[in-house]
């Protein structure tokens, strides 16, 4: 009680209908008000969707009728300055594709053990440390990150690799980076959410601690496991900064692992500044196909999180 | 929970080769986890600190001194007209959700899956939106304002997400107290629910605060990356983040975007530990 106390000294000064009875018309009138006001403000969010998805579907559709469907999507050529001009984003389809993938095969594996290590393994007092560093982690600004890709894992993957290090292999080593925490704080809490019960059944059958925990306590936590690497994924598809300050960026068919790449978010922002007429409007395009990715990848999301637990599935 | 599973008998890992593979990878994987952080973290700090020198924080920039002065008003001015605009929307949002709608209302889970969206939507085509929208079909050009209203946005579902399960976590015998002394709803909402929430709020508020300091991505296209100090609203100016940005990418100022970059870091990390520490002065109240 002490702190509504506090908070009706504060404002018993102020506000004089917030004394007056709650009965009388003008009491209801603004309840309802309020109610009304309230309620306008729950349906921002969905306006900013709607508002969001009609600007870049109206700016980016017009455009890929203007270049083709097939032509945008599966042109190999993005040559916007060129007479006359290609507008082809095959590459920077394919561009974001290896670099989620090679995040993923970076990420992926690191943060689901990690997350397993953090559920059962950590011991009290490293956990007090660990914990707060994934916090942090992924705290650090995708700039800060792009820097350290820039002055840290370029030069040294420029030694080892050749080439001048702005690659497909620095951006999905970095992007990986990116993703550990958002993969292992989802992980951690579904594999924390697994019934105790599950393991001391694996250990009383005789499993070791790790074959319990690799087994059975894993394989029940996958749907939560999923969810995590899916918003990593979708995190690494979206991330435009630290990609384009390591991915070398150019606008043509990937070459190889070593080799520069430009993904979908670094088309957008390279060539925003100084694009015009059609040239803008397919960047937005780009946005559209962008945006589809990640609308997918929200349903899959969304699908997995709101699945209901099953009863009864020991296995 | 976490002592469980901490033995280590190496009588059983040599009958189960397999188990010892297994807590091996598990260890290393944590060990390059904390690799990570202390790699960006380390090598950032020790790169910039020694960059760091008064003159960085002269009052104008010019082409000779990048200072980061400007950049770093233009962030607090950015942070404090987004939270105006964010976090009232965010926090009534969040009280029509937990405590006018009813269960399984459909606005409620409109707003749920939109707010989801909106989460998953990246930096950069908030970006395009907010150019497309503030910039030009509201003819705001480049702009403080154009930048506060995208970024308002981004953030929107993180201070409803906070707000909200803060307010669940507020106990209904407050409620019915407050009903039985014969308060309104209203007045139950604002003397009651969301004092008693305050706490979870600002952590979550706090959170935003970071992200926005953070952003590049959507602030490029709209805010702009003029690097005096806007006048107005509706002049272009860059955050601390975009300015380190243009040094990193200008080539001849790598230097000091590491030492913006360990100011970006410190702020980050002293708004988690603040929410952090908050957050958890929350819990210690209610148990």
């Amino acid at each position: 009680m002490t702190t509504a106390d506090s908070i009706s000294e504060r404002k018993s000064d102020s506000s004089d209908f917030f004394h007056k009875p709650p009965s009388g018309r003008t009491q209801r009138f603004i309840e309802k008000g309020a109610e009304i006001i309230f309620l306008l403000c729950a349906l921002i969010s969905i306006a900013a969707v709607v508002i969001i998805c009609v600007y870049i579907f109206a700016g980016g559709i017009p455009a890929i009728a203007e270049i083709g469907l097939f032509d945008f999507l599966g042109g190999q050529r993005w040559k916007p300055y060129n007479e006359p001009a290609e507008y082809g984003i095959f590459p920077m389809i394919l561009g974001s594709l290896y670099v989620t993938g090679g995040a993923v095969a970076v990420g992926v594996p690191v943060g689901l053990l990690t997350a397993i290590f953090m559920a059962r393994f950590c011991p009290a007092p490293l956990y007090k440390i660990l914990k707060p560093m994934i916090n942090l982690l992924a705290g650090i600004p995708s700039i800060v990150y792009g820097l350290f890709g820039m002055i840290v894992i370029v030069p040294i993957v420029r030694t080892l690799a050749g080439g001048d290090g702005n690659c497909i292999f620095t951006a999905a080593l970095l992007l990986g980076m990116m993703i550990l925490p958002t993969i292992i704080g989802l992980s951690e809490t579904a594999i924390r959410s697994v019934p105790e019960s599950y393991y001391e059944g694996a250990v009383a059958l005789g499993a070791t601690h790790e074959r319990a925990v690799a087994t059975v306590v894993f394989p029940a936590a996958k749907s939560g496991i999923l969810a995590g690497v899916i918003l990593g994924i979708g995190r690494a598809v979206g991330e435009t900064m630290a990609v384009i300050m390591v991915a070398g960026n150019q606008a043509r068919m990937p070459k190889g692992l070593f080799a520069g790449v430009r993904t979908l978010t670094a088309n957008i922002v390279t060539e925003m500044g100084d694009a015009g007429g059609l040239h803008y409007d397919a960047l937005v395009a780009t946005a559209v196909v962008l945006f589809g990715f990640i609308l997918l990848l929200n349903l899959c999301f969304s699908v997995l999180t709101n699945k209901k637990p099953k009863e009864g599935k020991s296995k | 929970m976490t002592m469980t599973g901490f033995r280590f008998d190496m009588k059983t890992y040599k009958k189960h080769p397999l188990s010892f593979l297994f807590m091996l990878l598990a260890w290393l994987a944590a060990a390059l986890t904390a690799a990570v952080f202390i790699a960006v973290v380390g090598y950032v700090l020790i790169k910039g600190i020694p960059q760091l020198k008064p003159s960085l924080f002269a009052w104008n920039y010019t082409t000779d001194n990048v200072s980061m002065m400007p950049a770093i008003i233009t962030t607090i001015e950015m942070v404090g007209i987004s939270l105006l605009i964010a976090a009232p929307l965010g926090i009534c949002c969040s009280v029509y959700l937990t405590e006018y709608a009813k269960r399984g209302n459909k606005i409620v889970k409109a707003v749920r899956l939109t707010a989801e969206t909106l989460q998953g939507i990246p930096s950069i085509v908030y970006g395009l939106f907010g150019m497309l929208c503030f910039v030009t079909s509201l003819k705001w050009g480049y702009s403080l304002l154009a930048g506060c209203f995208t970024v308002s946005i981004m953030i929107l579902p993180l201070i409803m997400r906070s707000t909200e399960e803060a307010l669940k976590s507020v106990p209904d015998s407050y409620r019915e107290g407050s009903y039985g002394l014969g308060a309104g709803k209203l007045r139950t909402v604002f003397k009651i629910v969301i004092p008693s929430a305050g706490n979870g709020i600002l952590a979550g508020i706090i959170l935003a605060i970071g992200r926005i300091i953070g952003e590049t991505a959507a602030l490029m296209y709209t805010a702009g990356t003029v690097a005096q100090l806007p006048e107005n609203v509706f002049m272009s100016g860059r955050t601390l983040s975009i300015h380190m940005y243009q040094l990193s990418r200008e080539g001849l100022h790598t230097d000091d975007a590491a030492a913006t970059a360990v100011i970006l870091l410190i702020t980050v990390f002293a708004l988690n530990g603040l929410a952090e520490y908050i957050a958890k002065k929350l819990d210690k109240n209610k148990l």
